[in-house]
């Protein structure tokens, strides 16, 4: 029966403030259902002030197979990290 | 219907007083702290017995979302018994906790409504009832919040968080399987027609009741009514359900006189109890 129900992904804001991160899965026939079974899967245990869900279908993702191409060039690239560059003194606390 | 005797242990209560529980003399019947208890043990045994009946779905709902779902209406159920019972056997003080009200009396001591004993059927059956039973107890315990016992209101405030999600869900829930297919349509009809003679006994006050709401207590059970056949003409006519003209309402559980699926749900309730007395975990 669940076969019939699309998959939805789960984000959940722990905390104001917070982003909403991705929780897991879980099937349900509507957006609505789909935040209820939220609510009962996945914060059950006080987890959550705010319940994204997407169909899984809905996500466009990055093929792994694209992994080289797309992250491997920016392994090279120390100085976009702001540690890498020296911040003279007088600069003072950033 | 008179009960037998418990088959394991010849006299429960014996036993408990062997454990270094009770042994008091009972509360006697018709005064104010054996009403308080009565409308206590009332409100606990309805939640206690739903919430072991929703919890034999553990496991075996037709989808995991449902199952998780049933199993944390039937823990909410669970938690309020433990204040319900506790407030109980605090008031009645004769030793006994929550869980001597829960796993050491019989059939016959049980004042739960007929209907939440009623055994699941289809997940279908297993919603109507909960929502005939939530459409109740939502407003129960809004007009408790509202009692002159500080710690009845307190309970009622906290668990009628939990109860106002139980019936959104399974308003919800009655709503698309009564407006859904042919199949699950015609299921929900049967079970709305074969629970209904259980859901007015929740309405039928009888002297305890009566004193309790003139104390400020507990609300009368038939001032419950009218907010009750709102909330349930509102979903069955969107459900595409109709209700039963009758208003027979089978009577007895309350006081104590139950159908004999009680029995067979306490066997399994309280046996771990029965066989080893004290046992802790």
């Amino acid at each position: 029966m669940s076969s019939e129900w699309p998959l939805w992904e789960v984000f959940i804001r722990g905390q104001h403030g917070l982003n909403h991160r991705h929780v897991g899965s879980l099937h349900a026939p509507d957006a609505q259902m789909a935040i209820r079974n939220a609510r009962d899967v996945y914060t059950r245990r006080n987890e959550g002030v705010s319940i994204w869900v997407v169909r899984s279908g809905d996500i466009t993702a990055s093929s792994p197979s694209e992994k080289g191409p797309l992250f491997d060039p920016a392994n090279s690239k120390v100085y976009r990290h702001p540690t890498f560059f020296d911040i003279p003194d007088e600069v003072g606390h950033m | 219907m008179p009960s037998l005797p418990d088959m394991m242990t010849a006299d429960a209560e014996a036993l408990a007083r062997a454990a270094g529980k009770g042994g008091a003399a009972p509360l006697e019947a018709g005064s104010p702290a054996h009403d308080l208890f009565t409308g206590l043990c009332r409100l606990g045994d309805n939640t206690l017995i739903l919430g072991h009946r929703i919890s034999e779905w553990c496991g075996h709902a037709p989808v995991l979302e449902e199952d998780i779902a049933l199993a944390n209406v039937a823990l909410d159920l669970i938690g309020q018994t433990q204040l319900w019972l506790g407030l109980a056997a605090q008031v009645e003080g004769r030793g006994r906790s929550a869980d001597n009200l829960a796993f050491l009396r019989d059939a016959w001591h049980f004042s739960n409504i007929l209907l939440v004993e009623r055994p699941n059927g289809d997940f279908g059956h297993t919603l109507m009832r909960q929502f005939l039973f939530d459409a109740w107890h939502a407003p129960m315990l809004k007009a408790l919040e509202g009692s002159n016992d500080a710690r009845i209101a307190e309970i009622a405030a906290k668990a009628g968080k939990e109860v106002a999600y139980h019936l959104e869900r399974s308003a919800d829930l009655v709503i698309r399987l009564g407006d859904g297919s042919a199949e699950s349509h015609a299921r929900m009809q049967d079970a709305l027609e074969r629970l209904w003679p259980y859901a007015g006994e929740a309405f039928i006050g009888d002297a305890v009741d009566a004193r309790l709401a003139e104390a400020g207590l507990m609300p009368a059970p038939d001032s419950l009514r009218p907010q009750w056949e709102a909330t349930v003409n509102e979903v069955l006519g969107a459900a595409t359900l109709s209700a039963p003209e009758s208003r027979f309402a089978h009577q007895g559980g309350r006081q104590g006189r139950h159908s004999e699926h009680l029995g067979h749900l306490l066997c399994t309730m309280q046996w771990l109890q029965r066989a080893y007395p004290g046992a802790r975990w």
